[in-house]
């Protein structure tokens, strides 16, 4: 094409709009804004923090192949298990150093779902379903009787996570926890932002819309699948291990059923495939629960089951798809 | 038979289930730069044999060939890659993002620029102008940003084209460009496919007569699975059994 | 060489009794996920319930086992039509994505039911006299209730083949399962054969719940806690079979029971394993259709 085209394009506002659309909006520092006021509004509350931004960068990850690629998955708590038991044994056996503890579960989670990747994404539908849940249970079941190495169902104990950078101690009181935990997400955040506003990113979108399409227009579309699901088991995997570092112990239920699930509801509360549904999604919901559960475990479940039932039937899309409707109709 | 290869060949391409053969033994031939035709009654099997071509159906037998090239066990995106493009009967769009989008996406497959998570889409320039540029061709440019459910039928099938145009393709599978099109919008798209370029082999399925007599320069007629003749159109327009077969269907002028 | 046969026939028979009540419990969910390509990954709620109300009639009002355990099948399959009505129908051809999560509210739903009308710890199941105790056959005691479980279930599961073979329903049933649209443009009321399904399979889960209270021990919990195997049973069975999830839950029942005697350790990581590699030799199950 010649370069008066190219011209020509620039100068059609629209066009440079729709080239322009990863550009930074003021909004996108809202959530940050917000993350540093909590640690100075909230000083009691940073050990939840820390917890809450964790579980973000978790919800995130898992945006990244249900919201992008359109992968539905039963089985995400295996890469955060895995990635929190690998910084968990790593801080038990002898190697506490924080980071690269990140990036050792970084590593091994990400090959994990390298590896489960490569063998399940032949299939879709019910069958892949299926078999992402049967590699949660297998992981667990291995985490559960691989007591010598994880603990089993009394969980990994005696973790020793030395200080970040030999400075900044995770102590009860959270901060720096809640500051380690930010800073990862911050780190994450980058690097899912840049993958979906890339030309991978659209073709993953391209991917969750139209699988067929894909494939004839010359997308090697299972190699691309195996790729995002391999990065997103990675970043499961950091969250994972963030956890297990500032809470200096790792559960079984970090590879449980019920994990899956809840981070399902997590971000599909905030909106799936937008971003900043995690953002929205996970404090809500943690926010919720916490409050919830000083009044009544039992009733926690129950609320929170018959909010995901009504929120199927009547609000698909959650804050932000419903807010995306919102200003749609407001725009006509 | 001649020397230079065919553009698309395929050699006893068969597709069994069990006794039902929805593909017999179906030996085919394109020459490069062919205006060809695939007409035959419903079921006949022509989607059948695109799919096949295409990659997206596995044959029980039989070889395809790609520029002499044997491509029978490459996956679809593969054969993309070399060149061999097909559209959809019924659109295959992503109808949820804008035109621009649509055929962008396909573009940055062909150059290759899909694959890479580090720069942002938008900053590929060449290809978004490229995009743009084939829009305008078409006549699309308007409704570039707009986004394809929104567009009336005749400009999806028409953006369909753009797709695979902009696939650059070498060999063109157009499976029943027109269907659907309400007649006064189907001229478009006539002009459209009249207007390729010589060097794109093309291969058109369709039940509108006036769009192959137009178009094509050899036809192929096909019933249940088999070829029944092969011939120019005059040929194929008095031949006593193709007229048999179309008996109550709309007969060539 | 006694002691290898002894051990092969506590597999076996115990591997039996186990594969009786999956089977019963997940045949409803092969139908429901074949039939409706409904992801219902809260069935269990109603083997559970099955569980529930038949031993909360015999524990709290005395009522006689067969008794109770009819009155739980029925009133389960009575609430599942209540509930298909409501609640499922409007996610039939929904994203999975929604399926599983009102599925999955359902059961957190149901644990905190449960947990709020009949507290944490497991129900006891009182059997009756005439079922406790052991039997004696071909010279070995066996354990009279799953003897009588084994053959109650094999029963049950002749009558369902022969519903499924010989009835306008089950006739019916199998057209839709291959072929929905076809089947509805011969006439079929495919809307209400869908709640007939979900109605029987609901009832077999319920009957499956009750008669195995004695081996998945009624809790809170259960409908979570025995989703994997459920799911497992019809993904290697093949969704919409209703022999395969047979076959497959002889295979696991047996597996799991053998394995758990032979190599405890392992627990159930060989099943996993083993049906990993089976669905992805096969994604379709073993009687499932590519």
């Amino acid at each position: 094409m010649s370069e008066t085209v190219s011209d020509k394009i620039a100068a059609a506002p629209a066009i440079a709009a729709f080239a322009r659309r990863d550009r930074l909006r003021a909004y996108e520092a809202l959530p940050w804004l917000a993350a540093i006021a909590a640690y100075f509004l909230f000083p009691t509350y940073l050990p939840l923090g820390a917890q809450i931004l964790a579980t973000t960068l978790f919800a995130l990850s898992v945006d990244l192949i249900l919201g992008y690629a359109g992968i539905v998955t039963l089985g995400h708590a295996a890469s955060f298990g895995v990635g929190a038991y690998t910084a968990g044994i790593l801080a038990v056996r002898g190697w506490g150093e924080p980071v690269t503890g990140l990036l050792a579960a970084a590593i091994v989670a990400g090959l994990v779902g390298l590896l489960s990747g490569l063998l399940i994404l032949r299939t879709r539908g019910l069958t892949l379903l299926m078999q992402t849940l049967v590699i949660a249970v297998l992981l667990y079941e291995a985490a559960n009787k691989a007591t010598s190495l994880t603990g089993g169902a009394d969980g990994l104990q005696g973790m020793q996570v030395w200080p970040v950078f030999g400075i900044f101690t995770f102590d009860l009181f959270g901060a720096t926890a809640y500051l380690y935990a930010l800073t990862a997400l911050f780190v994450a955040w980058l690097i899912v932002r840049r993958i979906v506003y890339s030309s991978f990113g659209r073709s993953l979108t391209g991917i969750r819309e139209n699988m067929l399409r894909m494939q004839a227009i010359g997308a090697p579309v299972y190699v691309r699948m195996v790729v995002i699901y391999a990065v997103s088991a990675a970043l499961a995997g950091v969250a994972g291990a963030v956890i297990a570092q500032t809470t200096q112990f790792v559960s079984l239920t970090s590879l449980g059923l019920d994990r899956s699930g809840t981070i399902l509801v997590m971000l599909i509360i905030g909106g799936v495939g937008r971003l900043y549904g995690a953002f929205i999604g996970v404090p809500l919901y943690m926010i919720a629960q916490d409050q919830f559960s000083q009044i009544d475990p039992v009733y926690w479940f129950f609320w929170i089951g018959l909010f995901m039932v009504l929120l199927v039937s009547f609000a698909p899309g959650g804050v932000l798809g419903s807010l995306a409707r919102l200003t749609q109709r407001w725009r006509r | 038979m001649t020397d230079i290869p065919a553009a698309l060949e395929t050699e006893k391409l068969s597709l069994n289930f069990g006794a039902l053969h929805v593909a017999n033994a179906i030996d085919f031939r394109l020459d490069p730069g062919a205006r060809h035709a695939l007409i035959g009654p419903n079921g006949a099997g022509k989607t059948t044999f695109v799919n096949l071509v295409a990659g997206r159906l596995t044959p029980t037998s039989g070889r395809i060939l790609l520029d002499g090239l044997p491509i029978t066990h490459l996956p679809q995106d593969t054969r993309v890659k070399k060149g061999l493009v097909r559209t959809f009967q019924i659109n295959a769009l992503f109808r949820d993002l804008s035109l621009l989008e649509n055929v962008t996406l396909a573009i940055s497959e062909r150059v290759g620029i899909a694959s890479n998570m580090w720069r942002s889409a938008g900053s590929h320039r060449a290809v978004i102008a490229e995009a743009y540029a084939l829009l305008e061709d078409l006549g699309l440019a308007d409704d570039a940003l707009r986004s394809v459910r929104e567009l009336a039928y005749g400009r999806q099938r028409l953006a369909e084209l753009a797709v695979a145009l902009a696939l650059k393709p070498k060999v063109l599978l157009l499976d029943e460009p027109a269907a659907g099109v309400p007649s006064g919008e189907s001229g478009v798209i006539i002009a459209m496919i009249e207007r390729l370029p010589a060097d794109i082999t093309l291969l058109i399925i369709e039940h509108d007569m006036d769009l192959v007599f137009r178009i094509a320069k050899r036809i192929t007629v096909l019933l249940r699975g088999r070829i029944l003749v092969e011939g120019t159109p005059a040929e194929i327009s008095e031949n006593a059994e193709v007229r048999e077969v179309y008996l109550g269907e709309r007969t060539p002028t | 060489m006694a002691s290898y046969l002894s051990a092969a026939i506590f597999i076996g028979f115990h591997g039996l009794a186990f594969a009786m009540v999956l089977y019963l419990i997940s045949v409803g969910l092969s139908v429901t996920m074949g039939l409706m390509g409904f992801v219902n990954l809260a069935h269990g709620v109603f083997a559970v319930a099955g569980g529930y109300i038949m031993t909360g009639l015999m524990n709290r009002f005395g009522v006689p086992f067969p008794l109770a355990l009819l009155v739980a099948v029925f009133t389960v399959a009575a609430l599942s039509v209540v509930m298909e009505r409501l609640l499922y129908r409007r996610l039939y051809g929904r994203d999975e994505l929604d399926q599983v999560l009102m599925t999955i509210g359902l059961i957190f739903m149901s644990i905190a039911v449960a947990k709020y009308l009949f507290g944490s710890t497991p129900e006891a199941v009182h059997l009756p006299s005439w079922l406790s105790g052991h039997v004696d056959i071909g010279g070995r005691d066996f354990p009279t209730y799953r003897t009588f479980l084994i053959v109650c279930g094999m029963g049950l599961v002749i009558a369902l083949w022969l519903t499924v073979e010989r009835t306008r329903f089950g006739a019916q049933l199998r057209a839709s399962v291959d072929n929905l649209r076809m089947a509805q443009s011969l006439g079929i009321n495919t809307g209400l054969l869908f709640t007939k399904a979900f109605a029987l399979g609901s009832g077999l889960a319920a009957l499956g719940g009750g008669l195995g209270a004695e081996i998945l021990a009624i809790y809170p919990g259960y409908a979570l806690e025995n989703l994997a195997y459920f799911l497992i049973v019809v993904a290697v069975g093949g969704m919409g079979s209703i022999r395969g999830p047979f076959v497959a839950a002889l295979l696991i029942g047996i597996a799991d029971v053998g394995f758990k005697y032979l190599l405890p350790e392992t627990g159930s990581f060989i099943i996993y394993a083993m049906t990993m590699a089976l669905l992805l030799w096969r994604p379709q199950g073993l009687f499932g259709r590519a």
